[in-house]
């Protein structure tokens, strides 16, 4: 990209603002993320490298835990498809209109991250502003707040003046969060209340190795077996 | 694990996640199967609450820990939340509670 262009401004500065709860809540998810993998004993690169190439806050988590346990492979790779499965979601809402942007394309489809869809997913581009453009800058911004978080995180590590034991927690209270707010939103909780159900006796039936896999595969097979209850035909727009 | 182990573990993870990412482009290139329309409408929220399950689950959390931190923090989160309807209030709120609880009380 060349110097910016008049028509880049107004995209930009929109994007700046419908993305500014997001720089909040990445602002500390991150960095409690860079801060989080520096106690687990990682030098400052790996989480800064995570950030960038996983880019998926969750899994990100996630991979930390794993990353201080045995080599596993295959276990990372199936774990990280069933965890951000949900993508394949935001990628169906966003096809068509993902269509017509052109050489930016591939960049948005890379970093459609959850906090990128809880904004583009609505439809809602402001007005005055270039479809693209606007798509374009509230990804970029998104997925810079995430890095440079996780940098400043990681890289302050353990100088930090203050006792960080207990940030640990920003995980859990991550999903809770989307959780209740995924609750807030929905008509009928059965699905929210089925994935806690199902999740938790797979826990107990599978053991902490191969519950998430056999949840996922469960939780799919009853939404698919329970589609003429369930299917309303509202909840997404049909195009 | 040695760095190259881990190396390959951040690459599957990458390329899983990019495989989440573009298969709907891909696959999908004239129009979405209605089947695949209505897992996209109900399978998110079974799949917050799957993954609030999996954070809880032992070993993810501080070794011993009583459990009544990890419960008053989370009902901290949940309140904010719901009061604020503001993600980054419920999960600083309630991580800054988890803190102060875990290093001072518990």
């Amino acid at each position: 990209m060349s110097s910016p262009s008049p028509s880049l401004l107004p995209a930009a500065r929109a994007a700046l603002r419908a993305t500014l709860p997001i720089m909040i809540g990445f602002g500390f998810c991150g960095f409690s993320y860079g801060l989080y993998m520096r106690t687990l004993g990682f030098e400052p690169y790996v989480p800064i490298l995570m950030a960038m190439t996983i880019l998926a806050g969750s899994l990100e988590f996630i991979m930390a835990s794993m990353l201080v346990g045995t080599f596993a492979p295959l276990t990372a790779f199936v774990v990280s498809l069933v965890v951000n499965a949900r993508h394949l979601f935001y990628g169906i809402t966003m096809l068509d209109r993902y269509r017509t942007t052109g050489r930016m394309r591939p960049f948005l489809i890379y970093a459609l991250i959850d906090e990128t869809f809880s904004i583009l997913g609505t439809g809602h581009v402001p007005e005055g502003v270039e479809q693209r453009w606007y798509y374009f800058f509230v990804t970029l911004f998104n997925e810079m707040y995430w890095v440079l978080a996780t940098t400043i995180g990681a890289c302050l590590g353990k100088n930090l003046p203050f006792d960080t034991r207990g940030v640990e927690f920003v995980l859990p209270a991550l999903f809770l969060s989307i959780f209740a707010a995924s609750w807030q939103q929905e008509d009928r909780h059965i699905s929210s209340i089925g994935g806690l159900a199902v999740t938790f006796v797979c826990l107990m039936l599978f053991g902490p190795q191969y519950f998430l896999l056999a949840s996922m595969l469960s939780i799919v097979a009853l939404l698919l077996a329970f589609r003429t209850v369930l299917d309303t035909g509202t909840e997404l727009p049909h195009d | 694990m040695t760095e190259f182990q881990m190396f390959i573990m951040v690459a599957l993870a990458t390329l899983a996640t990019q495989c989440t990412r573009w298969t709907p482009f891909l696959l999908f290139r004239r129009g979405t199967p209605s089947v695949i329309r209505y897992l996209g409408s109900v399978l998110p929220s079974a799949i917050w609450g799957m993954l609030v399950v999996y954070c809880f689950k032992s070993g993810t959390l501080i070794e011993g820990s009583s459990g009544i931190p990890e419960i008053l923090a989370s009902l901290v989160t949940l309140g904010l939340q719901q009061w604020k309807r503001n993600m980054a209030v419920g999960i600083s709120g309630g991580t800054v509670v988890y803190m102060a609880l875990i290093q001072h009380w518990f």
